[in-house]
């Protein structure tokens, strides 16, 4: 068979890095392909040369046995290939039609839109992906994966030949997940090859027939559908072996430390929840996107008005009306979403780590730059941040690094609950493990963690004990030996029996 | 650094030529009335850097400018105030207009654009309403002329406003880039979400900006005022806030927040007042006033994005 796609010798030099490195990768028709590796592997810059969003150094591309050279991201549609970014590029003030064919709708006498072909039109595209929705429904009453099915169906009325979907999983709850991946595979069985990215390794182990894993700018190695498993993917991406994640605790206290009674959250007013965390543990948070553990998280750190409820720590009760309040009580968040509210990334990562308590380093209100510097540098060694200078703006870092500057956020004071949300959401293998030893080496030393994830391989990998939520209710805490991924889902989606 | 040093030279290159073109821009009189209106629109200038440096904006500065002169003229003139109650009077009075301003910014959340917009209306058609639109002046300054002497004087030859300014700035430039205070400023104006995470009231220091914004402009109000010494209530201030606000994009400061300095403002505010004095010197008819400092600042502007996208260029290849 002839490959729909065939890129050969792909190089791509940015000032100091070589990101891709005479890289070959084909695909052939109705094949999803995986495309795995860790951050700064090249991944998305051979992708971005496909999609016309960079121009190779060397290289050539040949599309269904062609020569084929993409310029731009028209080129490349021209030539059926679309690409679905994780961040979705649809208009929220569009309806669904109007997303699907803009630029192209459909016109009566060259001036006005035909609404009713577009609509018809935009529905039958979407009913090929099992989606029964008007096409004037408006966008922003869509959820995130109906979104992306809007962004796949538009690709499809674009006649792609290649879909690109980068990270596609990365907003979805489980179920959502499900059924992407199996609009995957009717596309597959409609003859529209699939290029899958994803961190998600077990989506790829489901869905995929090959795999191809770059390392360092560099083909890694392939794998074909019979050879696809985690640990030969992992092997592949970081060049050996590493251990199995969960470190159990040591010394966990049977007494509780943090104790939340009768939390009411802004979006479940009327669904209080309790529970508490012991010193020494990592309680992690399960549940479907919107069940309400960020809610939960934002309302104990005080930056979401919680509607009323009590936090005591270590028997006394505090009062967390902001997060100044709850900074001074030694309760700090690792929010979920690291470059909006984590970090301020135009700024250096010196200026990122003192933000909380800079007044601890000045008198009279005029900051000392000398110890503020001292501490900055010492918190990036402390937790490995790998940063040219202190000077970098937090940008310039990788997702890893970035999450690790949140972190010393937090680290350089006196944590005493420390709630991570969505901790190592797109970032890589490598720095994944190094965050986990990081939560692990703190709850060591006597700090409580609450941990939400969607990731469930994280949730049954690091956690201690596990509170999963339903629509705003914990529908139950597991311990340790009683959690598996059935357990988790049956209360995730609200079967308490 | 880089984007004031390219208004700098911008301001440089436009005294040479100006003083090339025509020598008596450098006779000292020219010099020191220059000095004199830098100093004037350089104090309330620094205050609308800061509240653009939060991501806001201040369109009232103009309309307060004239609210402030009709009263200080009532003060002093027709209830016979001392000298100091009037000015303390007049400045708490612009205080309280910022924090007003800051109030409904961040506790009603109005947009800055349109709360300051409704200021920019009411206080001027209150000013003309409390002069019942005439014309208001402090006349021969009987029984304030220190006052006067004071705002319209010169210290060692230097003009008292100018002086004033020097003051204000080095005070805000250790505020705004050595202090706690400043960091958070800066830190709201980038990313207020990021801030209130990290445990910054974002509100608080918002409103701060424009209340300090109101006493600048109190301060630069109660000078303007005996500058022209008299207080026209529909034109006086008119179109000051642009004025500012033009300052402090020449001097780097982004309207998106999070940018720019004290030296920056300066450099920019002192580049109007040249150009101003640029139309005036070269007989260049006084109705192209705004034509010529319109398309100045746009070429200005226009010139640093091209410098910065020859630099993103250079670093992404």
């Amino acid at each position: 068979m002839t490959p729909i796609l065939e890129m050969r010798h792909m190089t791509k030099r940015f000032p100091g890095v070589v990101a891709l490195d005479a890289v070959d990768f084909e695909v052939l028709p109705g094949e999803v392909v995986a495309l795995a590796g860790e951050n700064g592997a090249g991944k998305s810059t051979l992708m971005k040369i496909l999609g016309g969003v960079y121009a190779a150094d060397d290289g050539s591309v040949s599309i269904n046995g062609k020569s084929a050279s993409i310029r731009s991201v028209s080129d490349a549609t021209a030539k059926g290939i679309a690409f679905v970014h994780q961040e979705l590029n649809v208009l929220h003030n569009l309806t669904v039609s109007e997303n699907v064919f803009l630029g192209r709708e459909p016109r009566i006498a060259r001036f006005l839109v035909d609404r009713s072909k577009l609509n018809i039109d935009t529905e039958t595209y979407l009913k090929r992906l099992g989606m029964d929705l008007p096409g004037r429904t408006p966008l922003s009453e869509l959820s995130i994966a109906q979104q992306q099915m809007v962004e796949i169906a538009k690709a499809l009325s674009l006649n792609a030949q290649i879909l690109i979907l980068d990270e596609p999983t990365s907003s979805l709850t489980l179920t959502e997940t499900d059924r992407l991946l199996n609009v995957v595979q009717d596309l597959r069985s409609q003859g529209v090859s699939i290029i899958y990215i994803s961190h998600r390794l077990s989506e790829i182990e489901m869905i995929a027939d090959r795999v191809v894993v770059l390392r360092d700018g560099k083909n890694a190695g392939t794998l074909q559908r019979e050879e696809i498993n985690h640990d030969g993917i992992v092997k592949l991406m970081v060049g050996r072996d590493i251990e199995r994640f969960y470190k159990p605790a040591d010394h966990v206290e049977s007494k509780p430390f943090a104790e939340i009674n009768n939390l009411r959250t802004r979006r479940y007013p009327e669904k209080p929840i309790s529970f508490d965390v012991r010193k020494g543990e990592i309680l992690g948070f399960a549940g479907l996107v919107g069940a309400g553990r960020s809610e939960a998280a934002q309302a104990i750190f005080g930056v979401d008005g919680r509607v009323s409820g009590d936090i005591s720590l270590d028997g006394k009760r505090v009062d967390v009306a902001t997060a100044n309040d709850a900074i001074k009580n030694g309760i700090y968040l690792v929010p979920e979403d690291r470059r909006v509210a984590g970090l301020i990334v135009d700024v250096p990562v010196r200026e990122n780590i003192t933000l909380p308590e800079l007044s601890r380093f000045a008198t009279a209100g005029l900051i000392k730059g000398d110890e503020e510097k001292k501490t900055a540098k010492a918190m990036c060694e402390k937790l490995g941040v790998k940063t040219p200078s202190i000077e970098t703006k937090a940008a310039n870092l990788s997702g890893g690094n970035q999450q690790k500057v949140v972190l010393a956020k937090w680290l350089s004071l006196d944590p005493r609950l420390l709630i991570f949300d969505e901790p190592t959401r797109g970032i890589d293998v490598g720095a994944k493990a190094e965050i986990y030893q990081l939560m692990r080496g703190l709850a060591e030393s006597g700090v409580a963690i609450m941990m939400i994830s969607s990731d469930m391989e994280e949730i049954l990998g690091e956690s201690d004990r596990i509170a999963v939520m339903h629509e705003g209710s914990i529908t139950g805490v597991l311990d340790r030996n009683e959690a598996s991924e059935e357990a988790v889902m049956k209360l995730a989606v609200g079967r308490t029996e | 650094m880089r984007k004031e040093l390219g208004t700098f030279v911008l301001l440089a290159v436009l005294c040479a030529v100006l003083a090339y073109l025509n020598p008596s821009f450098l006779a000292p009189v020219n010099l020191q009335n220059l000095a004199r209106l830098i100093g004037i629109y350089g104090i309330f200038s620094i205050g609308l850097g800061i509240v653009i440096i939060t991501g806001g904006i201040d369109l009232s500065v103009g309309s307060v400018f004239a609210l402030l002169g009709v009263l200080l003229s009532i003060f002093l003139v027709q209830r016979h105030w001392p000298a100091a109650i009037a000015v303390l009077a007049v400045v708490a009075i612009t205080t309280l207009l910022g924090a007003i301003n800051g109030f409904l910014i961040t506790k009603i959340k109005i947009q800055p654009f349109i709360v300051t917009l409704c200021g920019l209306l009411f206080y001027r058609g209150l000013a003309r309403f409390v002069a019942n639109d005439e014309t208001k002046g402090f006349g021969a300054a009987e029984g304030f002329e220190t006052l006067q002497s004071i705002a319209t004087g010169t210290v060692l030859g230097i003009p008292t406003p100018f002086v004033i300014l020097v003051v204000v700035a080095a005070l805000m430039w250790v505020v705004l880039h050595r202090s706690v205070y400043g960091r958070y400023l800066y830190a709201v104006g980038r990313n207020e979400t990021a801030a209130r995470y990290s445990g910054i009231n974002s509100d608080r220091i918002i409103a701060s900006a424009y209340v300090l914004s109101g006493f600048l402009a109190g301060i630069a109000g109660v000078l303007l005022a005996f500058y022209t010494n008299s207080i026209s209530p529909s034109s006086h201030g008119n179109f000051y806030e642009l004025y500012g606000i033009a300052a402090a994009v020449l001097g780097g400061c982004s309207l998106r927040g999070g940018e720019g300095s004290i030296i920056g403002i300066l450099i920019g505010t002192a580049l109007l007042q040249v150009l101003q004095n640029l139309v005036n010197l070269l007989g260049i008819p006084s109705s192209l006033n705004f034509a010529v400092m319109g398309a100045v600042i746009l070429i200005g502007v226009l010139a640093d994005q091209l410098l910065q996208q020859r630099r993103a260029a250079r670093l992404g290849k």
